[in-house]
């Protein structure tokens, strides 16, 4: 298992490659963001952002701000209401074995495979009445429709691989079912806890469907939308779009170096489960 | 999920010939499990009782407005006031009789099936090489992880630029080699290519990781034994690592159907659609009868989009009789 570097180092050359060839689009976004905008329609274009200007980002800062804090707060709404929904279902159907739960398990997996056009209609009708259209928890309450199903699932997966043993104990020094999550399987489930968090966040903060229908117009509009009015008004300063799309793109980047691994758990859970 | 209750457990009956000997007793576990007792029961609902809750207001709810929705005769107005007449089938078959059916179903199928065949092509041989041992090889598969994690309308407005008839890099990558530049976005014969090309780059890592979680569970000593025998490489491929795969690919793929059955926000972003329908599929036209005109037809919009519930509830199940069938193997 100590492969010489003689022998892989034209392999790491490839995967360098295929790296870039992948990531290229991704670069494309952040030179672009940089270009002045006399530069934008030169043919052909420069490759690296020579003569850069952070004019783009200036134009984010003055006014994409409000979208950015729009988007975190229903970010981390989604969230909030997402895991006080999922952990203790999730503890109740991995530990307490309810009679019913096996159907349960089975309509949130069906829950995934709605189209999200379908709930945004259904939404949408239900919202206009309610008169919840363009407001902020609604739009929490329909981001989290992304992630609850996912979440119950990898809280009732990780939560089943806790030792029995362990709730016995609890039982025996007389925590009642309550406690037992409150102090032994909440503590012991901080990576599921962690993997649903991030999911929830990066699908709120990257839904478009639920933003375009129950939120376009408002006072409080995420900032999908906010890039989404650009392309739409302003074609001409790409690189005020791109640098807006590089902002938005944060939390992805910020969670992709920090969390890889849990990013990873969650993309193989909610497909091949054990 | 299917626990039954567990006769008690019993020791094997002494046997006359004295073979029970050899037999171990059966396995006793340190705590009978008996029937839960009913408070149990009651505490596990109460867990459960939020979560059903939400799932009735919040999917049942909606579905359920959709499929009333398609039923009526809808309009803005006729919304706030409720009292819109109920038509039975005719918006369905308004639907039916549109002359953007034929082209939405074609396009449907076609994005689909090319961003299936792609992104699962692509993804598995990009799982084969890097699950080979070389320096950076973790790295460099996280990093491929990105289009994945980035938002939809950021991945979108970047292909939209770079898409660029007149300005885009692709278009003037062409010109370097020598070729014509090719209106992408604007011309008809082009604009459903260019959405697929999208949704490729967005799907491969879906594909990558479950697919590279997939080789991690094939014994290395088969690969050993065959090298041991001569097999070159590609053989190895085609007679360890495909067939070995093959219930993580079925996953894969099905998954991957009921993904890009509904893709929505890439076409949309991109082309809306157009030009003239030309890359129109049932999620984008859905949303256009919806949401996309100054005049929405609420009820055709939802009929094909119960169209499209109905197409990923079938693959849908498809997927959880696999995934079950897997499972009990």
């Amino acid at each position: 298992m100590n492969p010489g570097t003689g022998r892989t180092w034209w392999k790491t050359a490839i995967g360098l490659l295929l790296t870039a060839i992948m990531l290229f689009p991704v670069y494309w976004m952040l030179n672009v963001s940089f270009t002045r905008d006399q530069h934008m329609r030169k043919s052909p274009p420069d490759w690296f952002p020579v003569h850069g200007t952070l004019d783009g980002y200036r134009t984010v800062l003055n006014q994409q701000l409000p979208y950015l804090a729009t988007s975190l707060v229903i970010g981390l709404g989604t969230v909030v209401l997402t895991v006080a929904l999922a952990a203790p279902a999730g503890y109740a159907l991995a530990k307490l074995r309810p009679r019913g739960g096996g159907l349960l398990s089975f309509l949130l997996l069906v829950a995934q495979m709605i189209p999200g056009i379908i709930m945004a209609m259904g939404f949408y009708a239900i919202y206009l009445q309610l008169g919840l259209l363009q407001s902020v928890p609604g739009l929490i309450v329909a981001d989290s429709t992304l992630a609850v199903p996912f979440a119950v699932l990898i809280f009732t997966a990780f939560m089943s691989g806790i030792p029995g043993e362990l709730l016995q104990a609890a039982q025996v020094d007389g925590a009642g079912t309550l406690r037992s999550f409150r102090s032994v399987v909440l503590p012991m489930s901080r990576n599921a806890l962690v993997t649903v968090s991030l999911f929830a966040f990066l699908w709120s903060w990257s839904d478009f469907v639920f933003a375009s229908t129950l939120a376009n117009g408002g006072a409080h509009e995420p900032i999908t939308l906010g890039i989404y009015h650009y392309i739409g008004n302003n074609n001409q300063q790409w690189n005020a779009i791109m640098a807006t799309a590089v902002v938005a793109s944060l939390p992805a980047t910020v969670i992709l170096v920090l969390a890889q691994r849990y990013i990873a758990a969650g993309v193989t859970a909610g497909a091949v489960k054990d | 999920m299917n626990r039954t209750t567990h006769p008690p457990d019993r020791w094997p009956a002494p046997v006359r010939n004295g073979a029970a000997a050899t037999v171990p007793p059966l396995p006793t576990r340190t705590a009978p499990r008996r029937r839960r007792p009913t408070s149990q029961q009651w505490a596990a609902w109460a867990f459960l009782a939020p979560v059903t809750l939400y799932l009735a207001l919040f999917y049942a709810y909606p579905l359920y407005r959709n499929v009333d929705l398609s039923l009526r005769d809808y309009t803005v107005r006729s919304f706030v006031q409720g009292n819109a007449p109920f038509t039975g089938l005719e918006n369905y078959h308004k639907v039916f009789d549109d002359p953007t059916f034929g082209p939405a179903l074609t396009h449907t199928i076609v994005f689909t099936a090319m961003c299936l065949v792609f992104q699962y092509a692509i993804g598995l041989a990009m799982a084969v090489f890097f699950h080979q041992h070389f320096r950076l090889s973790a790295t460099l598969r996280a990093l491929f992880l990105v289009p994945w994690l980035l938002p939809l309308i950021v991945s979108a407005s970047t292909w939209l630029w770079m898409l660029n008839s007149d300005s885009g890099v692709i278009n003037a990558g062409l010109h370097a080699v020598g070729a014509d530049p090719v209106n992408w976005l604007t011309s008809p014969s082009w604009s459903l290519t260019s959405v697929i090309i999208a949704n490729i780059w967005i799907g491969v890592p879906f594909n990558l990781v479950v697919l590279y979680s997939g080789l991690q569970t094939i014994p290395a000593n088969l690969y050993e034994a065959a090298a041991l025998d001569g097999a070159s490489a590609w053989r190895r491929f085609w007679s360890i690592t495909f067939p070995l795969l093959r219930p993580v690919s079925a996953i894969t793929l099905l998954l991957g159907l009921v993904y890009t059955l509904k893709v929505f926000d890439i076409i949309w972003i991109m082309t809306k659609g157009g030009p003239a329908d030309s890359s129109t599929t049932f999620a984008t036209w859905s949303y256009r009868l919806g949401f996309g005109n100054l005049l929405p037809a609420f009820g055709p919009g939802a009929a094909v989009g119960n169209l499209l519930v109905v197409a990923a509830l079938i693959f849908g199940l498809v997927y959880l009789r696999v995934q079950r069938k897997q499972a009990l193997s």
